[in-house]
């Protein structure tokens, strides 16, 4: 039964990518730890795309698409964690803009979350299928980020 | 009496000295004939807009692809002396420099100097594009009449300086000061090789990377001393990395680290850089893998420097 086998494979993969990058339930008082954790898990589940990207590793679809899920999944909830009151403290690297600007933030977010939906959508089989899916969402990180978050502290 | 004829004279002597040390030079009528007598080379000249970051202050900000060349103008850079705005350079006739001879961009470029002869505040970057090639200089002008003509929206502000600080003739001592093409790294205390000297010429001139990764001094000027040792953001929150080798700065990255993240914007952490630096690699993803690599083989030869900050 190949299909379920590969169900099955997608499904541990997106277990291990999430264990892998960690991804780490924190209390919803405090949504900097939160949103730093969750872009944690991002930045663990680009760590294997980037090496398909480059070559340095063999593409391994299952292993994309539990990538870009992840993605997915933090896209959907990241916007509700930048409420009033959370500007500043924790060593933040959100920029005064985010609640300036919340449209123009808030449309970041909805971005990130589309390009990785079509990413998982488009199934990408091959590694040029990849790449093809993946330019969008590295560009949609280096987008928001430059508006968004400040170089560093 | 004679005390107050005394005081006269020499306030007098003074406001020539003012006068004569503040004068706006120009370039060298042999530079300037040697950048016009160069073939230029369109596509190196797009490969040097690149290099040199124009798009990341005269274009939009967040601007992405084709209207990345729409050099409008209008980022503010807010610093200690106020706020400069970076005006319209594109080749609009009236609004930006299309009416701009090669002669009167090469002086505006490297000597920091406009055609009507009045200095330019080094927020403009002259102090490293100073470094450039006849060439490169060349090549740049001819890639520029390639790019639109945009008119200035009305609503465009305008650069607001504090006294003394608004008055453009007191650029002339700063420059005395501190307008210098000499290496800012010793080349003697680098690896002699061709990538390094490359990088070298990219990271202090055109790619004015010290512009905001050195601290600057009370007068506004590039420390030297603790060159690329990571500085207070001189536009916005927050504070721009030490990218020596020190383990403040990039001990941890290894040169193809630097060079991809220069080109897809990822640290080896996979952080996506924020910030200006987002702008900077929409820049530097326009250019050969080569001079990305020459970039990153240059910043880990250099000397170390903790952090200042």
């Amino acid at each position: 039964m190949p299909m379920f086998s590969k169900t099955v494979k997608i499904a541990l993969a997106v277990a291990t990518v999430s264990t892998f990058a960690g991804v780490v339930t924190v209390s919803a008082q405090d949504p900097i730890a939160e949103r730093k954790a969750s872009m944690k898990s991002v930045g663990g589940a680009i760590r294997p795309l980037v090496g398909f990207a480059r070559g340095q590793a063999d593409y391994d679809q299952a292993v994309a698409i539990a990538s870009f899920t992840t993605m997915n999944e933090v896209a959907q909830r990241y916007g509700d964690l930048f409420p009033e009151g959370s500007e500043t403290g924790g060593e933040t690297k959100a920029r005064p803009e985010i609640w300036t600007d919340r449209a123009g933030f808030d449309e970041q977010v909805a971005n990130f979350e589309a390009v990785t939906a079509a990413a998982i959508a488009a199934n990408p089989a091959d590694v040029d299928a990849f790449r093809a899916v993946f330019g969008p969402v590295g560009q949609s990180c280096g987008s928001c980020h430059e508006k968004y978050q400040v170089s560093s502290n | 009496m004679r005390y107050a004829l005394a005081l006269v004279l020499l306030g007098i002597a003074g406001a020539l000295v003012f006068f004569l040390l503040t004068l706006p030079n120009s370039v060298d009528a042999d530079r300037i004939a040697r950048i016009q007598a160069h073939p230029p080379d369109v596509t190196n000249g797009e490969s040097v807009f690149w290099l040199s970051g124009c798009a990341s202050c005269h274009s939009v900000q967040g601007a992405d692809g084709d209207a990345r060349l729409e050099l409008v103008g209008g980022y503010e850079l807010k610093s200690d002396f106020g706020t400069f705005v970076a005006p319209n350079v594109s080749t609009h006739p009236d609004d930006g420099i299309g009416g701009w001879t090669l002669a009167q961009f090469a002086t505006s470029l490297i000597a920091g100097v406009s055609p009507d002869g009045g200095h330019y505040y080094p927020a403009y970057p002259y102090q490293s594009y100073a470094r450039m090639t006849d060439a490169d200089i060349g090549d740049l002008w001819a890639y520029w009449q390639t790019l639109p003509a945009i008119a200035t929206p009305d609503d465009q502000p305008e650069t607001a300086l504090g006294f003394p600080f608004n008055i453009r003739r007191g650029v002339g001592l700063w420059k005395l000061a501190f307008l210098d093409d000499a290496p800012l790294v010793d080349p003697a205390t680098l690896p002699e090789t061709a990538q390094i000297a490359r990088g070298q010429y990219i990271t202090e001139g055109m790619g004015h990377c010290g512009e905001c990764h050195t601290p600057r001094n009370l007068a506004g000027a590039l420390r030297r001393d603790v060159w690329l040792a990571g500085a207070d953001n001189p536009s916005g929150p927050g504070g721009i990395p030490n990218i020596t080798p020190h383990p403040d700065g990039l001990d941890n990255w290894s040169e193809d680290d630097i060079a991809f993240s220069l080109e897809s914007g990822f640290t080896p952490e996979f952080d996506s850089m924020g910030g200006t630096m987002a702008s900077v690699v929409k820049n530097l993803a326009n250019v050969s893998g080569e001079d990305r690599a020459a970039i990153a083989a240059y910043l880990k030869a250099i000397p170390q420097h903790p952090d200042t900050r």
